[in-house]
């Protein structure tokens, strides 16, 4: 799905409204809220009965059951909130292609099972262009289309934890000795802490 | 070897290195309620406990209302964002969580209490699921915001993994002029690297101009960092920072407190120290700054026009200044000082200490706000900034020029609890983000200093003091 704007704060991606939720689901209908429906969005409002905007990719048909999310540079800049891939993980997005993503965005998305390829902006203008289907294979780090094949780095680590779908914090806990007497020196050294 | 500020903060929390991830321990962790209530939720169905408890400080910010409150919880009218400050009181009770909460005289925005309690100390790691955590790096601290997913590995294993980020430094040098203030140099800086101009990289503010800043008006730098994309924003350790945090409430005393004083004065980038880049700024060039767009790098002059994007010569820039002229309903070359506003907001994590109280007092001193304001709201960073600028009558000063003198919280900034922008409305605000339908579903915000706000609520337009 092609999402042609720079810069896409993650406010736009889901609004503050959404944020009052304690769970971590059912954040989709909401995704882009302010963008795809004509009305002002609240929690607990019927979704399927709200106006939509027509001129809005979302509710393009053509990218119904869509899984890659094409876009600009600076993808998810602004707040840390971890609303934002829920909600784009809910609505059924697995990739972000972007030229590039903010921060602490990009790593948010590895929590949640997406994966955020950046891409050159060369590279993604000609997937703007591009009318067929995408293909991402994350063992080969490849993006293709019917008549190319680009290529994308990821962290190894990342990319272990997410075909696996590890737990970070069991990982992290083998290592629950080295923490231990870290600790021990850290808070020693430095006792007003 | 010769190490950054960053490198040194970096250098002394690292537990492991493995494929070119660093597991680094977390001396602080703040909690507020909105990025929280899952992580803990996570704990109880994995049967986890936190990690060191004594990490952890929690506050209610976000949902609190700053109207009438004395009833606690229950004056939150909103059901949801009451269960929400309710799910943090449960939380950190069951969790054995330090937490100030809602009707606390120390209660304030997470960003504003962490300093002013000593929670945040020089040399300390600091988190919170909050990309604003920034802020808390003025004291020499390394400090960043993070999702809710790692709030909860931080609670559960006391450490983050993290990858190294590059080292930028800024170096501001020259007197800033008269109402020219830290927001001033945030907001040019960002003007002039865009919103991903420091993305992967620790910044490290230096030169005359920080050296001559007050503590707070470093948090205000630091604090808008994020909003260049920045993974940290930090200024090394001095006598004004170490002046700052003695007798603080957290603060280390007696033979502790020499010790960490010795500490801290190692705080800053070696002589000779390597930056992968280097950005100088002339501050008596910088003019008070409002910005035109959706973005907080769409951003001029006060005396500047919103840009023509006909005469853009990149196509995707030129969308984006299209997009956002059309959403904020500016036609392109307007000035800037010639555009009407409806409300104004004074307050956030950017700008709600008391210097920047006192900044908006003195221009709004014996003056009143237009009659053509329909709101212009006051809101203290915590109970303790509230109850200093009362004690200097600053409460008064804003009251009788027509402002509303409101209790604390992150308020209009995100429009979390009911105070937000109607559609339509236009905002002069200090806070830090202009993004579309961020104070309020089609609202249109205009970022700027609390000197530049008060101005602009009298003039009842955009104006300079």
């Amino acid at each position: 799905m092609p999402l042609d704007r720079a810069n896409i704060d993650t406010d736009a991606i889901i609004p503050k409204q959404f944020l009052k939720s304690i769970k971590r689901s059912g954040f989709g209908p909401n995704l882009f809220d302010e963008w795809r429906y004509l009305d002002h969005g609240e929690v607990g409002m019927d979704n399927s009965k709200r106006p939509i905007n027509p001129d809005f990719v979302l509710n393009d048909p053509k990218y119904k059951g869509a899984q890659i999310l094409l876009t600009r540079r600076n993808f998810g800049c602004g707040s840390s909130r971890e609303h934002a891939p829920w909600a784009l993980e809910d609505f059924g997005f697995r990739a972000i292609i972007a030229p590039s993503f903010a921060d602490i965005f990009y790593n948010n998305c590895f929590k949640n099972g997406i994966l955020p390829i950046v891409l050159s902006s060369e590279i993604v203008d000609a997937l703007f262009g591009y009318q067929g289907e995408i293909v991402i294979n994350l063992e080969e780090q490849t993006v293709k289309t019917e008549d190319n094949i680009y290529n994308f780095e990821v962290d190894a680590e990342r990319k272990r934890r997410l075909i696996n779908g590890l737990d970070d914090i069991g990982l992290t806990l083998q290592y629950e000795d080295q923490i231990r007497s870290f600790e021990a020196e850290h808070l020693k050294k430095y006792p007003w802490l | 070897m010769a190490q950054t500020l960053y490198d040194k903060l970096m250098g002394q929390h690292v537990v492991r290195e493995q494929d070119g991830a660093t597991l680094i321990y977390i001396d602080r962790q703040l909690i507020h309620e909105v990025t929280s209530p899952q992580a803990f939720e996570g704990l109880t169905m994995s049967g986890r406990k936190p990690w060191r408890n004594k990490a952890n400080l929690a506050v209610p910010d976000h949902n609190v209302p700053t109207t009438e409150r004395s009833n606690g919880v229950s004056s939150i009218i909103d059901p949801v964002s009451r269960l929400q400050v309710e799910t943090l009181d449960k939380n950190c009770e069951t969790f054995e969580i330090n937490e100030i909460q809602m009707n606390d005289i120390r209660q304030g925005i997470v960003h504003v209490i962490g300093p002013e309690q000593g929670a945040t100390l020089p040399g300390m790691s600091i988190v919170c699921g909050d990309s604003h955590t920034t802020t808390h790096g003025a004291l020499g601290a390394l400090a960043f915001g993070i999702g809710t997913s790692e709030v909860e590995h931080v609670l559960a294993t006391g450490c983050l993994w993290q990858s190294k980020a590059k080292n930028l430094k800024i170096e501001v040098n020259g007197n800033l002029g008269k109402y020219i203030s830290a927001k001033d140099i945030a907001l040019y800086v960002i003007g002039e690297i865009g919103t991903a101009g420091a993305t992967g990289y620790a910044i490290e503010f230096c030169g005359t101009a920080i050296e001559n800043m007050s503590i707070e008006g470093r948090m205000t730098l630091c604090n808008m960092s994020i909003e260049a994309g920045a993974k940290v924003g930090m200024v090394a350790v001095d006598d004004k920072t170490i002046e700052y945090v003695k007798g603080r409430p957290f603060s280390p005393t007696e033979e502790n407190w020499d010790l960490a004083v010795a500490y801290w004065e190692t705080l800053h980038s070696d002589e000779g120290a390597n930056f992968d880049e280097t950005i100088l700024i002339d501050a008596s060039l910088i003019k008070p700054q409002v910005t035109w767009g959706t973005s907080p790098e769409m951003v001029v002059d006060i005396n500047g026009s919103t840009p023509d994007p006909e005469k853009e010569d990149d196509p995707v820039k030129a969308e984006s200044i299209r997009n956002a002229l059309n959403y904020i309903h500016l036609q392109p070359n307007t000035s800037m000082s010639s555009v009407a506003i409806d409300k104004v907001f004074i307050g956030s994590c950017t700008n709600s200490r008391i210097e920047d109280l006192r900044s908006a007092a003195a221009v709004a001193k014996g003056k009143k706000i237009a009659n053509s304001i329909k709101l212009a709201l006051v809101v203290p960073g915590s109970g303790l900034v509230k109850q200093q600028a009362e004690a200097e009558g600053l409460d008064q000063i804003f009251t009788d020029a027509g402002f509303e003198w409101r209790e604390p919280g992150c308020s209009m900034c995100l429009a979390m609890n009911a105070d937000r922008l109607e559609v339509g409305e236009r905002c002069a605000s200090t806070s830090n983000r202009n993004f579309e339908g961020r104070q309020g579903q089609g609202s249109f915000t205009h970022l700027v200093s609390p000197a530049i706000a008060a101005a602009s609520a009298i003039a009842g337009h955009i104006s300079g003091v």
